[in-house]
């Protein structure tokens, strides 16, 4: 077990020493103390190590990891695990604005709540969050899954492509182009498994969900949509 | 009374032919025109400026015997690994998507061979551009297309796309026929739908967040890549200065005449600054700020010749890029295709329809069997060819002015020919030591 | 561009330290706004004194005496505090309007930072613990408080173009984001008979809701009108006698953070302007919502 005291030590020593590491498969267990906030906490990571931030975050936190498995004992704040390609981020607390923005693999999971624009631009990851999103989220999600056990704030799905978006409560209002889908047998399997990585199979049953998806009414453009663009 | 001469047609000088074919095709389509490449409008451009050479008041140097250097460091200011180039003209950013594999591999050739970098696009890192680019930069876009942290590894250089000169404050758009199996592929999209890329970044908004956000990509990176931040020049001034607080090593600034691969034809003409407005406002930022030479200046925008290249160093820029002109050295518009340009009703230098990737010169398409008509060897001879003799000419005026490297260019050695140009380069008329404005502000 | 920091005390034991705990909250904000700092900070209400807060670039010169001259002019007592560049003149509530009158007169060159009979505004050019030191932040105790770290956009970086801008008696405003009709909106003001001193954006939203509020509005209505008549990115923080309020634009890009506990509620550009608050790890902390209005009163 490492034991990084964020404050003493410093960020770029923090990154320095888990870059190390890049490309290397023996895991070893990193915890950090004194996160206050700070931004580009854990940033870059390469390799299927365990980390632990015992503390708030500030932007940023595990940006574009890959393999390693982090984790937030407090909230995050803007750009939670942007851009992902691997791994897995678990947030206890809250999480601010664009949370896995443009992830493009891993799988993030957030057991309190998603602030706006939570998956904006998602190619591929998958999101689960216990709470509740707030607006704008999944605006022009790509790919991947977004699994949201409470309620979902306005303009969900705005000029969505691809992605997957699961609702358990109450969506304030749909964004362009976004609609709600049939929930078939293969929905409710993927929902299962989603729930389960997610840390949530006892907190909801894949029935309850509602699954929302691009109508594809602007994948090539028509005048008679201009009130959309 | 019918022997009284007619009154003879007359067309209106604001309805004009092309104005009612535009009108008439809207009514029509129901769609704005979307086109390629960059401003077609005259504005004031550094033809309009002209070099006062060396006779007896100033010394001017031996060509081929007195050296004239033209090399250039950019990134000095906080990257590890700052980047060294022989020329100070690179090779602005253009997609895979927009160009084809085999053109992205001829500009990295040509860029190579005569010693400067090429820029990545809004699409991703291809190993045609990686693997044939001795100096390459990523762009870090909004769309972030791609976008992969091993990419941005092994990028010389990481540049965060703000704007640029086609389209201020705009996003993107492919059309549906260019986003083949591969295009779609690397941007996760599915293949043959219109692309739609964002105007603003989608994890963080103005120059508070920007500088959390450069620090991530040092983070990621170690330190060790300049980040350049590109804008399109409509605020020079408060851009360039917000881009140097928020901790760019290098300020790319991109002026209306700079090209696009596809975005509304009104966008295009009507939306941001010629590149000769915007220099001396940029320069007048990074001096106020103590950081003129510190944080390099790259400027492009409607450069074609060596000339251009010397104005705009003189004007204050430590770099320039190129799109449109290394496009048009690859073989693009070629009036050699005019036949087949005649048959996608335009003609060889006026095509301008790139977004339907139906190009005869194979450079902007994803069409096989229309990009393996380009011989990307000989594209990149091509283009080395006309980087070298860009900066030759450059070098000719810079001798003639006295200089033993481009850089010490100045605006001092310059004078305008218009009004026009005088006030916006703040370049005194020739013959005078006056331009309007002059004594005023930014 | 910029950093917000606010808190409001709902526990009084806290009311000594509050200039220490809004100091180290704005300085941590640096980064967000390394070119000017400033401060709101409410205290002393209901104790019968009004306050006017002055700002000058030559103190020693403008200061000397001021007391005096000022007492001599309006036949009533006036007290004066000085630090650094700034004065806080203390005369009776009533006699206000003719304290400011008089200060016209006697030192035109005399900028009015506030208004009030609770409210000090101190800013100055400058990175935020400089901003802070000189005028011992720390050692202010009060009742609630706003601070704003300032990174210009496009208005010039000077005292007058710092944050937060006084709105009225009693209130001010810190803003961060972008404004972008607030050309058109000056212009309106201005023929509404308000007037503003800069080119600086924020100062707009400030002057706008001043306007509002003169014809009526109270100030939860001014703010609701915001969302309706001004265009581009903002997150305000407002200060007024007894309270303070927040509220964002629709689009609600800028970063807010809120926490509260039984003792205050806070505000923060970002999280970690928060984390050396007491009790923070067991508050309630969340983000306020787009286009909603907040507000917290004593």
């Amino acid at each position: 077990m490492q034991k990084f005291d964020l404050e003493a030590q410093g960020l770029r020593a923090l990154n320095a020493a888990l870059h190390a590491l890049n490309g290397q498969t023996n895991e070893t267990a990193w915890e950090v103390v004194n996160p206050k906030g700070s931004h580009s906490i854990a940033v870059g990571l390469d390799a299927p190590i365990e980390l632990t931030v015992h503390g708030s975050t500030g932007y940023y936190c595990a940006g574009m990891n890959k393999q390693a498995t982090i984790r937030v004992k407090g909230s995050a704040g803007p750009g939670l695990a942007e851009n992902m390609m691997s791994g897995a981020v678990i947030v206890d607390g809250n999480a601010s604005q664009y949370a896995g923005a443009t992830g493009r693999g891993g799988l993030l999971v957030i057991k309190g709540d998603a602030s706006s624009r939570c998956g904006v631009s998602m190619k591929g990851i998958n999101i689960v969050v216990h709470g509740n999103i707030g607006h704008m989220s999944a605006f022009m999600a790509q790919s991947g899954n977004l699994v949201v056990l409470g309620d979902a704030g306005d303009a969900l799905g705005d000029s969505l492509y691809e992605a997957r978006l699961f609702v358990r409560g109450s969506v304030k209002s749909l964004g362009a182009d976004c609609v709600e889908k049939e929930m078939r047998p293969e929905h409710l399997e993927l929902l299962a498994d989603l729930l389960k990585q997610g840390e949530a199979e006892h907190l909801a049953k894949p029935e309850e969900f509602k699954r929302y998806g691009s109508a594809r009414n602007l994948y090539n453009f028509n005048i008679d949509n201009a009130s959309a663009y | 009374m019918s022997d009284f001469p007619h009154t003879p047609p007359r067309f209106s000088a604001t309805f004009t032919p092309a104005v009612n074919a535009e009108i008439r095709r809207a009514a029509a389509s129901g769609i704005y025109d979307i086109r390629g490449g960059g401003t077609k409008r005259h504005l004031p451009h550094f033809d309009d400026l002209l070099f006062l050479g060396a006779s007896i008041s100033r010394y001017p140097l031996e060509g081929y015997r007195e050296k004239c250097a033209t090399d250039v460091w950019l990134g000095t200011r906080h990257a590890k690994k700052p980047i060294h180039l022989d020329i100070p003209v690179t090779i602005a950013g253009m997609s895979f998507g927009a160009l084809s594999g085999p053109a992205k591999e001829a500009l990295g050739r040509g860029a190579s061979e005569a010693g400067t970098s090429t820029t990545t696009g809004d699409g991703g890192m291809t190993e045609e551009e990686r693997g044939h680019s001795k100096t390459l930069v990523y762009q870090y876009l909004p769309s972030r297309y791609g976008m992969n942290p091993d990419d941005l590894r092994r990028a010389d250089a990481i540049e965060v796309v703000v704007g640029q000169g086609a389209k201020p404050g705009g996003g993107g758009m492919l059309l549906g026929q260019k986003i083949s199996d591969r295009v779609a592929m690397m941007r996760n999209l599915p293949k043959g739908i219109d692309q739609r890329s964002a105007c603003r970044h989608p994890d963080w908004t103005g120059p508070d967040d920007l500088e959390i956000k450069i620090n991530e990509l040092r983070e990621i990176t170690d330190w060790e890549k300049p980040i350049y931040v590109k804008i399109g020049g409509a605020r020079p001034y408060y851009d360039t200065a917000l881009a140097i607080k928020a901790g760019a090593d290098v300020v790319v600034l991109d002026g209306m005449q700079g090209g696009t691969a596809a975005t509304q034809d009104v966008f295009i003409e009507h939306v941001g600054m010629p590149i000769l407005a915007c220099i001396p406002q940029a320069v007048k930022a990074l001096q106020d700020m103590g950081m003129h030479r510190k944080v390099q200046l790259i400027v492009s925008g409607g450069i074609r010749s060596g000339a251009d290249v010397a104005k705009a160093m003189a004007l204050g820029a430590d770099a320039v890029a190129i799109g449109t002109a290394a496009l048009i050295a690859l073989g693009d518009n070629d009036p050699a295709l005019e036949e087949e340009y005649q048959k996608l009703g335009s003609t060889a230098g006026a095509y301008d329809d790139w977004h339907e990737g139906r190009d005869p010169a194979g450079i902007t398409t994803q069409d096989p069997e229309l990009y393996k008509r380009f011989d990307p060897v000989l594209g990149g001879r091509r283009l080395k060819n006309y980087l070298k003799v860009m900066t030759l000419e450059a070098q000719t005026i810079a001798r003639a002015c006295g200089k033993n490297h481009l850089h010490n260019l100045e605006p001092e050695d310059l004078c305008a020919l218009t009004m026009e140009a005088a006030a916006m380069a703040r370049i005194p008329l020739a013959g005078t030591d006056w331009y309007p404005g002059k004594g005023g502000g930014m | 561009m910029c950093g917000i920091v606010g808190l409001f005390l709902k526990d009084k034991s806290l009311e000594p330290q509050l200039g220490a705990m809004l100091t180290e909250m704005l300085i941590t904000m640096t980064d967000r706004g390394p070119d000017s700092a400033g401060i709101a900070i409410y205290g002393g209400a209901d104790d019968g004194a009004g306050k006017i807060t002055v700002q000058s670039p030559q103190p020693e010169k403008d200061f000397a005496d001021l007391d005096r001259e000022l007492k001599d002019a309006i036949g009533k007592p006036v007290g004066m505090v000085i630090r650094s560049t700034h004065a806080v003149l203390e005369v009776p509530v009533d006699q206000v309007e003719a304290a400011r009158s008089a200060l016209a007169e006697l030192r035109p060159g005399l900028k009015v930072m506030s208004v009030g009979d609770s409210l000090e505004i101190y800013k100055e050019v400058g990175l935020p613990k400089d901003v802070a030191s000189r005028f011992e932040l720390a050692k202010m105790r009060g009742t609630h408080g706003i601070g704003h770290t300032r990174m210009a956009t496009e208005s010039a970086v000077t005292t007058n173009g710092a944050h937060p801008f006084s709105t009225g008696s009693d209130q001010c405003l810190v803003h961060n984001g972008s404004l972008s009709n607030h050309s058109s909106l000056r212009r309106m003001l201005a023929h509404e008979g308000i007037y503003t001193e800069t080119m600086n954006d924020t100062e707009v939203g400030a002057a706008y809701l001043t306007w509002r509020m003169k014809n009526g509005a109270t100030l939860g209505e001014a703010l609701e009108g915001t969302l309706e008549d001004l265009d581009g990115f903002f997150t305000f923080v407002v200060g007024t006698h007894d309270g303070f309020g927040v509220v964002r634009d629709p689009i609600a890009c800028k970063p807010a953070v809120m926490a509260e506990t039984d003792q205050y509620v806070a505000f923060g550009s970002e999280y970690r302007a928060l984390v050396s608050l007491p009790g923070i790890d067991t508050a309630r902390v969340w983000e306020p919502e787009p286009a909603t209005v907040y507000f917290w009163n004593h």
